[in-house]
Protein backbone atom coordinates (compact mmCIF):
# COMPACT_ATOMS: atom_id res chain seq x y z
CA UNK A 1 0.00 0.00 0.00
CA UNK A 2 1.30 3.34 -1.27
CA UNK A 3 1.68 6.20 1.77
CA UNK A 4 -0.87 8.10 -0.26
CA UNK A 5 -3.15 5.67 0.77
CA UNK A 6 -3.13 5.36 4.12
CA UNK A 7 -5.34 8.15 4.13
CA UNK A 8 -8.49 5.95 1.66
CA UNK A 9 -11.29 5.23 3.91
CA UNK A 10 -12.36 2.00 2.52
CA UNK A 11 -16.00 2.99 0.83
CA UNK A 12 -13.43 4.93 -1.42
CA UNK A 13 -12.20 3.65 -4.65
CA UNK A 14 -8.80 5.84 -4.42
CA UNK A 15 -7.99 9.10 -2.35
CA UNK A 16 -8.80 11.08 -5.79
CA UNK A 17 -12.64 9.73 -5.34
CA UNK A 18 -12.84 10.11 -1.62
CA UNK A 19 -11.00 14.19 -2.41
CA UNK A 20 -13.67 14.82 -5.21
CA UNK A 21 -16.17 14.20 -2.55
CA UNK A 22 -15.01 15.91 0.21
CA UNK A 23 -14.47 18.82 -2.16
CA UNK A 24 -17.45 18.90 -4.22
CA UNK A 25 -19.86 17.66 -0.36
CA UNK A 26 -18.36 20.82 0.76
CA UNK A 27 -19.52 23.16 -2.49
CA UNK A 28 -23.10 21.13 -2.02
CA UNK A 29 -23.03 22.58 1.56
CA UNK A 30 -21.99 26.20 0.75
CA UNK A 31 -24.31 26.54 -1.86
CA UNK A 32 -27.18 26.06 1.00
CA UNK A 33 -25.34 28.64 2.99
CA UNK A 34 -25.75 31.00 -0.17
CA UNK A 35 -29.53 29.95 0.00
CA UNK A 36 -29.70 30.45 3.78
CA UNK A 37 -27.91 33.91 3.50
CA UNK A 38 -30.16 34.58 0.50
CA UNK A 39 -33.75 34.74 1.94
CA UNK A 40 -32.44 37.56 4.22
CA UNK A 41 -30.65 39.71 1.20
CA UNK A 42 -34.03 39.01 -0.50
CA UNK A 43 -35.88 40.46 2.44
CA UNK A 44 -33.66 43.34 2.91
CA UNK A 45 -34.09 44.40 -0.83
CA UNK A 46 -37.47 44.05 -0.78
CA UNK A 47 -37.58 46.35 2.76
CA UNK A 48 -35.01 48.94 1.01
CA UNK A 49 -36.86 49.44 -1.46
CA UNK A 50 -40.49 49.68 0.06
CA UNK A 51 -38.49 52.31 2.93
CA UNK A 52 -35.84 53.74 0.65
CA UNK A 53 -35.54 56.81 3.06
CA UNK A 54 -35.91 55.18 5.93
CA UNK A 55 -33.11 52.50 5.59
CA UNK A 56 -30.97 55.53 4.11
CA UNK A 57 -31.44 57.33 6.99
CA UNK A 58 -30.73 54.58 9.62
CA UNK A 59 -27.52 53.25 7.48
CA UNK A 60 -26.05 56.45 8.12
CA UNK A 61 -26.56 55.92 11.77
CA UNK A 62 -23.65 53.22 11.26
CA UNK A 63 -19.84 53.77 11.07
CA UNK A 64 -18.42 53.67 8.00
CA UNK A 65 -15.16 53.66 9.06
CA UNK A 66 -15.78 50.70 11.81
CA UNK A 67 -17.69 49.02 8.73
CA UNK A 68 -14.35 49.33 6.31
CA UNK A 69 -12.29 48.71 8.41
CA UNK A 70 -13.68 44.96 9.17
CA UNK A 71 -13.67 44.83 6.12
CA UNK A 72 -9.96 44.58 5.55
CA UNK A 73 -9.75 42.49 8.96
CA UNK A 74 -11.34 39.77 7.17
CA UNK A 75 -9.61 40.09 3.64
CA UNK A 76 -6.63 39.63 5.78
CA UNK A 77 -7.75 36.72 7.49
CA UNK A 78 -8.73 35.18 3.99
CA UNK A 79 -5.36 35.98 2.81
CA UNK A 80 -3.52 34.62 6.05
CA UNK A 81 -6.43 31.24 5.29
CA UNK A 82 -4.83 31.03 1.95
CA UNK A 83 -1.49 31.06 2.96
CA UNK A 84 -2.36 28.50 5.50
CA UNK A 85 -3.89 25.92 2.64
CA UNK A 86 -0.94 26.58 0.45
CA UNK A 87 1.73 25.50 3.97
CA UNK A 88 -0.34 22.23 4.27
CA UNK A 89 -0.22 21.60 0.44
CA UNK A 90 3.33 22.21 1.07
CA UNK A 91 3.86 20.38 3.78
CA UNK A 92 5.27 22.92 5.72
CA UNK A 93 3.86 22.21 9.64
CA UNK A 94 4.98 25.27 11.49
CA UNK A 95 4.01 27.88 8.89
CA UNK A 96 0.18 26.39 8.83
CA UNK A 97 0.62 26.41 12.57
CA UNK A 98 1.50 29.87 12.42
CA UNK A 99 -0.95 31.23 9.73
CA UNK A 100 -4.07 28.97 11.38
CA UNK A 101 -3.31 31.48 14.27
CA UNK A 102 -3.21 34.43 12.84
CA UNK A 103 -6.61 33.57 11.31
CA UNK A 104 -7.96 32.77 14.59
CA UNK A 105 -6.43 36.35 15.65
CA UNK A 106 -7.46 38.45 12.91
CA UNK A 107 -11.25 36.74 13.33
CA UNK A 108 -10.86 37.91 16.58
CA UNK A 109 -9.94 41.15 15.79
CA UNK A 110 -13.48 41.10 13.55
CA UNK A 111 -15.70 39.92 16.39
CA UNK A 112 -13.83 42.89 18.79
CA UNK A 113 -14.88 45.50 16.48
CA UNK A 114 -18.35 44.28 15.94
CA UNK A 115 -18.71 44.05 19.67
CA UNK A 116 -17.87 47.83 19.93
CA UNK A 117 -20.36 48.84 17.07
CA UNK A 118 -22.90 46.52 18.88
CA UNK A 119 -21.93 48.33 22.40
CA UNK A 120 -22.41 51.74 20.53
CA UNK A 121 -26.33 50.67 19.27
CA UNK A 122 -27.15 49.82 22.08
CA UNK A 123 -26.09 53.07 23.83
CA UNK A 124 -27.44 55.22 21.12
CA UNK A 125 -31.37 53.18 21.59
CA UNK A 126 -30.84 51.86 17.82
CA UNK A 127 -31.43 48.37 19.04
CA UNK A 128 -34.76 46.81 17.91
CA UNK A 129 -37.46 46.63 20.87
CA UNK A 130 -38.85 49.03 23.59
CA UNK A 131 -36.54 51.06 23.64
CA UNK A 132 -36.19 51.85 20.32
CA UNK A 133 -35.15 55.27 19.36
CA UNK A 134 -35.61 57.28 16.03
CA UNK A 135 -36.86 60.36 14.44
CA UNK A 136 -40.21 59.66 14.55
CA UNK A 137 -41.73 59.82 11.02
CA UNK A 138 -38.79 57.15 10.03
CA UNK A 139 -38.23 55.06 13.31
CA UNK A 140 -40.84 52.09 12.33
CA UNK A 141 -38.66 51.07 9.35
CA UNK A 142 -36.00 52.44 10.59
CA UNK A 143 -36.20 49.63 13.21
CA UNK A 144 -36.98 47.05 10.34
CA UNK A 145 -33.20 48.52 9.09
CA UNK A 146 -31.78 47.95 12.46
CA UNK A 147 -33.87 44.31 12.90
CA UNK A 148 -32.01 43.20 9.53
CA UNK A 149 -28.82 44.82 10.19
CA UNK A 150 -28.80 42.54 13.54
CA UNK A 151 -29.98 39.71 12.15
CA UNK A 152 -27.38 39.62 9.08
CA UNK A 153 -24.48 40.67 10.60
CA UNK A 154 -25.41 38.42 13.77
CA UNK A 155 -25.69 35.30 11.54
CA UNK A 156 -22.17 36.24 9.85
CA UNK A 157 -20.82 36.26 13.44
CA UNK A 158 -22.29 33.17 14.31
CA UNK A 159 -20.51 31.85 11.25
CA UNK A 160 -17.05 33.75 12.26
CA UNK A 161 -17.43 32.11 15.73
CA UNK A 162 -17.86 28.85 14.15
CA UNK A 163 -14.62 28.82 12.01
CA UNK A 164 -12.71 29.60 14.91
CA UNK A 165 -13.70 26.73 16.57
CA UNK A 166 -13.13 24.84 13.32
CA UNK A 167 -9.27 26.65 12.70
CA UNK A 168 -9.04 25.87 16.58
CA UNK A 169 -9.41 22.27 15.78
CA UNK A 170 -7.28 22.37 12.71
CA UNK A 171 -4.25 23.96 15.06
CA UNK A 172 -4.48 20.69 17.16
CA UNK A 173 -4.68 18.29 14.63
CA UNK A 174 -1.46 20.12 12.49
CA UNK A 175 0.57 19.96 15.90
CA UNK A 176 0.13 16.31 16.14
CA UNK A 177 1.58 16.05 12.62
CA UNK A 178 -2.14 14.62 10.57
CA UNK A 179 -1.46 17.04 7.45
CA UNK A 180 0.86 17.04 4.46
CA UNK A 181 1.17 17.92 0.90
CA UNK A 182 -0.35 13.73 0.98
CA UNK A 183 -3.33 14.90 2.89
CA UNK A 184 -4.67 18.05 4.17
CA UNK A 185 -8.68 17.88 2.78
CA UNK A 186 -9.58 19.27 6.22
CA UNK A 187 -7.47 22.29 6.04
CA UNK A 188 -8.51 22.73 2.55
CA UNK A 189 -12.17 22.40 3.61
CA UNK A 190 -11.89 25.04 6.14
CA UNK A 191 -10.35 27.38 3.92
CA UNK A 192 -13.63 27.22 1.81
CA UNK A 193 -15.67 27.71 4.69
CA UNK A 194 -13.75 30.77 6.00
CA UNK A 195 -13.83 32.05 2.62
CA UNK A 196 -17.13 31.86 2.26
CA UNK A 197 -17.82 34.04 5.12
CA UNK A 198 -15.47 36.77 3.56
CA UNK A 199 -17.86 36.76 0.90
CA UNK A 200 -20.86 37.27 2.66
CA UNK A 201 -19.32 40.22 4.80
CA UNK A 202 -17.90 41.74 1.62
CA UNK A 203 -21.66 42.10 0.66
CA UNK A 204 -23.01 43.24 4.07
CA UNK A 205 -20.53 45.93 4.25
CA UNK A 206 -21.93 47.49 0.88
CA UNK A 207 -25.63 46.62 2.01
CA UNK A 208 -25.76 48.05 5.50
CA UNK A 209 -23.24 50.84 5.25
CA UNK A 210 -22.63 52.37 1.66
CA UNK A 211 -26.09 51.92 0.03
CA UNK A 212 -27.74 54.43 2.16
CA UNK A 213 -25.36 57.29 1.89
CA UNK A 214 -27.11 58.34 -1.05
CA UNK A 215 -30.15 57.44 -2.51
CA UNK B 1 -8.90 18.56 -9.23
CA UNK B 2 -6.96 15.53 -9.17
CA UNK B 3 -3.95 17.52 -10.72
CA UNK B 4 -4.95 20.99 -8.98
CA UNK B 5 -1.68 22.63 -8.57
CA UNK B 6 -0.50 24.48 -5.93
CA UNK B 7 -1.28 27.71 -6.45
CA UNK B 8 1.87 30.03 -6.05
CA UNK B 9 1.88 32.78 -3.07
CA UNK B 10 2.36 35.44 -5.76
CA UNK B 11 -0.74 35.05 -7.08
CA UNK B 12 -2.62 35.06 -3.64
CA UNK B 13 -0.33 38.80 -2.26
CA UNK B 14 -1.68 40.16 -5.69
CA UNK B 15 -5.49 38.83 -4.97
CA UNK B 16 -5.02 40.13 -1.27
CA UNK B 17 -3.31 43.48 -2.54
CA UNK B 18 -6.07 43.97 -4.98
CA UNK B 19 -9.24 43.20 -2.48
CA UNK B 20 -7.16 45.97 -0.22
CA UNK B 21 -7.62 48.65 -3.11
CA UNK B 22 -10.80 47.36 -3.77
CA UNK B 23 -12.08 47.99 -0.69
CA UNK B 24 -10.79 51.55 -0.64
CA UNK B 25 -11.90 52.62 -3.41
CA UNK B 26 -15.59 51.67 -2.80
CA UNK B 27 -15.03 53.59 0.86
CA UNK B 28 -13.97 56.56 -1.09
CA UNK B 29 -16.37 56.26 -3.68
CA UNK B 30 -19.43 56.56 -0.50
CA UNK B 31 -18.17 59.85 0.33
CA UNK B 32 -19.00 61.70 -3.36
CA UNK B 33 -22.53 61.96 -4.22
CA UNK B 34 -22.46 60.78 -7.80
CA UNK B 35 -26.29 60.35 -7.95
CA UNK B 36 -27.52 57.26 -5.88
CA UNK B 37 -27.91 54.92 -8.75
CA UNK B 38 -23.96 55.47 -9.66
CA UNK B 39 -23.09 55.26 -6.18
CA UNK B 40 -25.03 52.38 -5.39
CA UNK B 41 -23.88 50.83 -8.78
CA UNK B 42 -19.96 51.01 -8.53
CA UNK B 43 -20.61 50.02 -5.15
CA UNK B 44 -22.18 46.54 -5.51
CA UNK B 45 -19.95 46.05 -8.92
CA UNK B 46 -17.01 46.31 -6.45
CA UNK B 47 -18.70 43.93 -3.86
CA UNK B 48 -19.08 41.41 -7.10
CA UNK B 49 -15.70 42.05 -8.28
CA UNK B 50 -14.28 40.84 -4.97
CA UNK B 51 -16.46 37.94 -4.85
CA UNK B 52 -15.24 37.07 -7.65
CA UNK B 53 -11.67 37.73 -6.96
CA UNK B 54 -11.95 35.31 -3.66
CA UNK B 55 -13.74 32.54 -5.02
CA UNK B 56 -11.57 32.08 -8.29
CA UNK B 57 -8.57 32.23 -6.76
CA UNK B 58 -8.68 31.99 -2.84
CA UNK B 59 -11.39 29.15 -3.37
CA UNK B 60 -9.14 27.29 -6.13
CA UNK B 61 -12.34 27.84 -8.34
CA UNK B 62 -10.11 28.77 -11.19
CA UNK B 63 -7.71 25.71 -10.84
CA UNK B 64 -10.71 23.27 -10.71
CA UNK B 65 -12.84 21.07 -12.78
CA UNK B 66 -15.82 22.09 -14.61
CA UNK B 67 -17.81 20.31 -12.02
CA UNK B 68 -16.67 22.44 -9.60
CA UNK B 69 -17.80 25.37 -11.87
CA UNK B 70 -21.21 23.87 -11.71
CA UNK B 71 -21.52 23.66 -8.03
CA UNK B 72 -20.20 26.55 -7.25
CA UNK B 73 -22.35 28.81 -9.68
CA UNK B 74 -25.78 26.43 -8.38
CA UNK B 75 -25.53 28.44 -5.27
CA UNK B 76 -25.60 32.31 -6.77
CA UNK B 77 -27.57 30.99 -9.86
CA UNK B 78 -30.37 30.54 -7.19
CA UNK B 79 -30.04 33.69 -5.52
CA UNK B 80 -30.36 35.55 -8.58
CA UNK B 81 -33.40 33.50 -9.13
CA UNK B 82 -34.63 34.29 -5.73
CA UNK B 83 -33.96 38.42 -5.96
CA UNK B 84 -34.63 38.62 -9.13
CA UNK B 85 -38.35 37.30 -9.60
CA UNK B 86 -38.98 38.60 -5.95
CA UNK B 87 -37.56 42.44 -7.01
CA UNK B 88 -39.22 41.88 -10.20
CA UNK B 89 -42.95 41.29 -8.71
CA UNK B 90 -42.26 44.10 -5.90
CA UNK B 91 -40.92 47.07 -7.77
CA UNK B 92 -43.64 46.59 -10.30
CA UNK B 93 -46.31 46.69 -8.03
CA UNK B 94 -47.12 50.35 -7.72
CA UNK B 95 -47.19 50.48 -11.71
CA UNK B 96 -49.63 48.05 -11.53
CA UNK B 97 -52.07 50.03 -8.91
CA UNK B 98 -50.59 53.35 -10.12
CA UNK B 99 -49.33 54.71 -6.89
CA UNK B 100 -45.43 55.66 -6.03
CA UNK B 101 -44.00 53.16 -2.85
CA UNK B 102 -40.50 53.31 -3.09
CA UNK B 103 -40.95 57.33 -1.41
CA UNK B 104 -42.78 56.61 0.78
CA UNK B 105 -41.79 57.29 4.20
CA UNK B 106 -44.79 56.61 6.45
CA UNK B 107 -45.14 52.96 7.99
CA UNK B 108 -47.41 51.22 5.99
CA UNK B 109 -46.73 47.44 6.35
CA UNK B 110 -47.92 46.17 2.67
Amino acid sequence: MSKVEAFRQHHFDGVEQQHEASWLGMWVFLATEVMFFGGMFAAYFVYRHWYLLAFGSASNRLDIWLGAINTAVLICSSFTMALAVHSAETSRRKPLIRFLMLTIILGLVFLGIKFYEYHTKFEEYLVPGSSFRFEAALAAPAEIFFSFYFAMTGMHAVHMIIGIGLLTALIVRARRGHFSALYHTPVELTGLYWHFVDIVWIFLFPLLYLLGRHL
Amino acid sequence: MKAEPVVPVRVYLLVFLSLLVLTAITTAVAFFDLGGGVNNGIALTIAVCKGLLVILFFMHVRYSDKLTWVFAAAGFFWLLILIGGTMDDVVTRPVLSRETASTSTEFNPR
